[in-house]
């Protein structure tokens, strides 16, 4: 069971002075669920999973995570980030292993991953060899090879040309449901998240907080463009049309660097 | 899994620092020139003596004998051996102390403006000034005249990993940090591979300085070493010798550079071709 409880988290803007990102943001998750977190530009959701993920300890609130408070020796959250950040000077197979312990057993978990995924025949390879959509595939083989509890997701798929995008949610979804863990995948588009979700969370803009929650029962295998999906999505634009506001843009804007 | 796309399409490659320009040996027809370039030098160096005869330009020939000479007596060898073990310690003793100088300041502010001054003032000093002081507190022994050498090196090797340390992308620390990877293989498959082009740049420049330096440190305070035999060689006014003994130095410095510093920036840079 993940419980997010964040009361306030400011950052200094670039003036330097205070911007709340987050206030009374509230969020559970059950084991093995995959929740997607959805809002507009700027309100928080990246804060958001850097507080989860312990990169941003400077936060009024608690994440717990099985009842517990992580430590910092907790070695079962995964992450992925918006680009691929893989090592360039090591090759595919040692940026995989770069999380693990190396250990034999890590070694063919790591193996197998990345075989599921394709890359069987670039294990040697340097990551700036690869395509974009290789380079993610790596990053969801390490995000996945140390068995993690908890897989943090910061919008992974953007800047993607449409069918990599999906056939990377397939794989995603895929190992999500072979491993168990629990998913909090943050984007900006709600296409995506319909795809994706078990229940979906909406946060209003700056200070983010979750403003809806929305469990969905449609079945998988789904996909972005699937009727449903696309049926759900009209409906809930014509439900909550101010709500939704800025996050049907359907062209991603290019992040990637 | 859905049938996609190959995503397998060329894509703009991640920024990766610029490649380095063109391969070294180039075309076939490069290495001629190189070795008609040698022999011109020989050559003119030839024409040189004969045309001004003089006991102060002797010939090729003369100095390629006197090599022999010296080799044969063990001299060279033997001051060669000793500079060279001088370089090697001086060396090492720079970079290590510059590069975790260099790392600190880049890494903590407070740090960086404390010991700014002292590295202005570092890198301002003149070698003379330093060598004469390190004899003069330390006493004429070897340790004295490594710590000069070394002391003369630190402030280029800390300014130069210092801006490798600035420049440390905060994103791929961050995969290190959001994984809980231990400190130590942070920092050795994390951190420092991304000072490597850095260490290289001032490992490179500090070699060529240190040479030069330890050579003078010698000529000022110790009783052997090619930096000795040059000063001795001086004083009598054996230009032979001291063109024996530099074409030696030369030829030295040459090997390493080609056989241990190229092939090591080589194996490190090896993913970026």
């Amino acid at each position: 069971m993940l419980d997010i409880v964040i009361d306030r988290k400011t950052y200094p803007d670039r003036a330097g002075a205070p911007h709340l990102a987050l206030a009374g943001l509230h969020l559970e998750a059950a084991p093995g669920e995959f929740v997607c977190v959805v809002g507009p530009s700027g309100c928080g959701k990246s804060t958001l999973l850097n507080v989860v993920g312990g990169l941003d300890r400077d936060v009024d609130g608690r994440v717990r995570l099985g009842g517990a408070p992580f430590a910092d020796s907790t070695h079962d959250i995964g992450f992925m980030f918006q680009e691929p950040r893989l090592m360039p000077w090591l090759t595919v197979l040692d940026n995989v292993l770069l999380v693990t312990d190396a250990s034999p057993a890590a070694q063919r978990r790591a193996r197998d991953l990345l075989a599921a995924m394709g890359l069987a025949d670039v294990l040697d390879a340097y990551p700036g060899r690869l395509s974009g959509g290789m380079q993610r595939r790596v990053a969801l083989a390490r995000a996945f090879v140390i068995e993690p509890k908890l897989l943090l997701m910061d919008e992974p798929f953007v800047s993607l040309d449409v069918p990599t995008a999906n056939r990377l949610r397939a794989m995603l979804v895929e190992q999500w449901q072979r491993s168990g863990a629990t998913v909090l995948f943050v984007t900006h588009d709600l296409r995506e998240a319909l795809a994706l979700a078990d229940r979906i969370c909406f946060l209003s803009a700056a200070p983010g907080r979750v403003v809806l929650e929305l469990p969905l029962t449609l079945a998988r295998p789904r996909a972005p463009d699937d009727a449903a999906v696309q049926a759900l999505h009209a409906e809930l634009l014509a439900r909550h049309p101010e709500l939704l506001a800025g996050l049907t843009s359907e062209p991603h804007e290019p992040q990637d660097e | 899994m859905k049938a996609g796309v190959d995503d397998s399409a060329p894509w703009p490659q991640p920024a990766v620092p610029v490649r380095r320009a063109m391969k070294r040996n180039g075309p076939q027809g490069e290495g001629w020139l190189r070795a008609a370039s040698l022999a011109a030098f020989l050559l003119l160096w030839q024409l040189a003596a004969w045309l001004f005869a003089s006991q102060t330009l002797p010939t090729p020939a003369t100095v390629f004998a006197r090599i022999a000479a010296e080799t044969a007596s063990l001299a060279l060898p033997t001051h060669l051996a000793i500079t060279l073990a001088r370089v090697v310690v001086a060396f090492g003793l720079a970079m290590a102390l510059g590069a975790a100088i260099g790392i600190a300041m880049g890494r903590w502010r407070r740090l960086d403006a404390l010991l700014d001054g002292w590295l202005v003032l570092g890198l301002n000093i003149p070698a003379l000034v330093t060598i004469i002081l390190c004899y003069v507190w330390f006493g004429l022994n070897d340790a004295a005249a490594i710590v000069a050498v070394a002391l003369n090196k630190i402030p280029t090797v800390v300014v130069t990993v210092r801006e490798g340390a600035r420049a440390v992308d905060a994103r791929l620390m961050q995969v290190a940090h959001a994984y809980r990877l231990p400190r130590l293989r942070t920092f050795a498959r994390v951190y420092l591979p991304q000072l490597v082009p850095y260490l290289m740049a001032a490992a490179r420049s500090g070699l060529s300085l240190i040479w030069k330096i330890v050579l003078v440190v010698e000529l000022l305070g110790r009783s052997n070493g090619v930096g000795f035999q040059l000063n001795m060689f001086f004083q009598l006014f054996d230009i032979t010798g001291i063109l024996a003994y530099t074409l030696v130095f030369a030829a030295v410095v040459l090997v390493v550079e080609a056989a241990v510093l190229r092939p090591l920036e080589r194996r490190l840079t090896r993913w970026r071709s």
